[in-house]
């Protein structure tokens, strides 16, 4: 517990010394968020965003965006170059489990996503009149599933790929994904037949469907839960699968 | 009192290629001992497997007592170690890297402490990646000590520095085993074994060749004197060859080599003087460690093992 602690501590450090990453997933998000409102405003159109006000729609998928990006774009990198430097060899000779490490990173990507949604919230509501969620403890208790589960899947992609220049790439590519697909960009009403069915696909998309039942009053969306719980169950089972495999050789 | 490393019948193979085939040794505590070998000898794959961080395909493993296989974490608070090919987080500063490894494994002497010991008080504030080579080796140094361990693995904690800086690390190095602390010292630096290892092992394609003394292993795999002198070309020294025990004499315009067993330098010495000659420039070349690893290593017959 103690070297978990510490371990969090000097990580929170890297991750907040490391700008470009911080600018990525604390600050992005916000600029979006301004270009739509400026681009849509907050009139509902009963054709697109589910009817509701385009401002409500694009807080969950952003607040959803903002634990996804914490998630694949900067742990993965982070755990990669660690491996590829020898910086896990080192830890792992000073008897650090991988597990500590792990929850580590883990504990401060959920710590930077919740300050990113908080911020994203904060702007959303006081400049934009965005609704307050309706349910906030529903909002808070999906939003840290969410947030755990996109941090286990960053956890995954860190021990499965090589270096962190792959890291690097295939997360921003999934961040584009999310971002294009993922409900953050243009409305799935807009989007042609195919596209469409690939959001469905997407994380984000039931992520920010899983935030935006209990955010809008409306409850609970069953697909959306299952679908982010079998995300961070596979995540965890695959990356301490690869970790024992790790261990063995 | 049993060894702190016992190792007989090491084993260990990456797909199809054998890394290590058979190595067998006992590190004695209190000792510095070297395992010194060519790239790809299987050195480092050796203090691999006695840490715990890699597992052995055969053989009989215990370090201080515990068996690296299965007890790997208990064994790693226990041991102190300098890993090649190992880093830090590029923005992770020395105080900072100290501290943690400090809470991680408790145990040993205060983190500020350590940092005064190895001359790293002024970089105390200075991010891993902007560190010089000494200071990295010295920090890792400090790291492998931060839990007061019986038994410090240093893998090539030399390479990379200029000669200054190894220098240094030498004088680190004796100073951990003045702490108490057993050393596993590998290397590839003949000068640094011969100085610093109490005992050491020759490897070569993941097999011993030859263990003991840097003294002991000279003996006995490179018995050959050699005895150099200026002397005009055109003066005969054949008689040279008469002498007992010389076995080969080379003439360079006017460098003379002569080489041979036994008080080769006084027998050499003596003939020439009885004959008027007296080089001001005549030595005995001693063999040195490398000599006798270059011996053993350069057997154009050398056990087939990979």
């Amino acid at each position: 517990m103690r070297a978990l602690r510490a371990m969090t501590w000097v990580e929170l450090k890297l991750f907040v010394r490391e700008p470009l990453t911080v600018l990525f997933v604390l600050v992005l998000p916000l600029v979006m968020l301004y270009v739509l409102n400026g681009v849509f405003g907050s009139q509902p159109d009963p054709s697109v965003w589910e009817g509701l006000p385009p401002i409500d729609f694009y807080t969950s998928a952003y607040v959803a965006l903002a634990a996804a990006t914490a998630g694949v774009l900067a742990l993965p990198v982070h755990l990669a170059g660690y491996r590829e430097q020898g910086v896990l060899r080192r830890f792992r000779a000073s008897a650090v489990r991988p597990a500590t490490l792990v929850g580590a990173h883990m504990a401060v990507t959920v710590l930077i996503a919740t300050v990113g949604a908080v911020l994203l919230t904060i702007m959303s509501v006081a400049v934009y009149d965005a609704a307050l969620p309706q349910d906030w403890g529903g909002v808070i208790a999906g939003f840290l599933l969410t947030a755990v589960a996109f941090a286990a899947l960053g956890a995954l992609l860190g021990f499965l790929l090589p270096t962190a220049r792959a890291a690097q790439g295939l997360g921003v590519l999934l961040f584009f994904l999310f971002l294009m697909l993922g409900g953050a960009g243009p409305p799935t009403e807009v989007l042609p037949d195919a596209l469409a069915r690939t959001s469905e696909l997407v994380p984000v998309t039931h992520a920010a469907e899983l935030l935006r039942g209990p955010w809008t009053g409306t409850g609970w969306d069953e697909t959306a839960l299952l679908f982010i719980v079998t995300l961070l169950a596979v995540s965890v089972a695959l990356t301490a699968w690869q970790l024992r495999r790790d261990g063995r050789t | 009192m049993a060894a702190v490393v016992e190792v007989s019948g090491l084993r260990k193979q990456y797909g199809r290629t054998v890394a290590v085939a058979d190595v067998s040794f006992e590190v004695e505590a209190g000792e510095i001992f070297g395992l010194l070998g060519p790239n790809g000898s299987g050195k480092t794959t050796t203090v691999e497997c006695l840490q715990g961080l890699r597992r052995a395909d055969a053989g009989r493993l215990r370090v201080l007592r515990l068996d690296p296989a299965s007890e790997a974490m208990k064994l790693r608070r226990l041991v102190g170690s300098q890993l090649q090919d190992s880093a830090l987080p590029d923005r992770l500063r020395v105080g900072e890297a100290l501290e943690l490894f400090a809470t991680i494994s408790p145990g040993g002497p205060p983190w500020r402490q350590l940092l005064q010991e190895w001359g790293l008080a002024d970089q105390r504030d200075t991010a891993f990646a902007n560190l010089s080579g000494g200071q990295r080796q010295r920090l890792f140094v400090a790291l492998a000590l931060v839990s007061n361990p019986r038994l410090v693995v240093l893998d090539e904690m030399t390479t990379g520095l200029d000669p200054a800086a190894r220098r240094v690390a030498w004088d680190l190095v004796s100073a951990v085993r003045d702490r108490g602390a057993t050393v596993v010292l590998v290397t590839h630096f003949m000068d640094e074994a011969q100085r610093l290892c109490d005992r050491l092992a020759v490897l070569s394609r993941g097999s011993v060749l030859a263990k003991g003394t840097a003294a002991e292993l000279i003996a006995a795999h490179q018995s050959e004197t050699v005895v150099r002198f200026t002397a005009p070309p055109d003066v005969d020294l054949s008689y040279l060859s008469a002498l007992a025990d010389v076995r080969h004499i080379e003439r360079d315009g006017d460098q003379t080599t002569v080489r041979g067993g036994g008080p080769l330098l006084a027998r050499v010495a003596h003939a020439l003087v009885e004959r008027g000659i007296e080089p001001a420039d005549l030595a005995a070349h001693t063999p040195t460690l490398e000599d006798a690893y270059l011996s053993l290593t350069g057997d154009p017959n050398p056990d087939g093992t990979s």
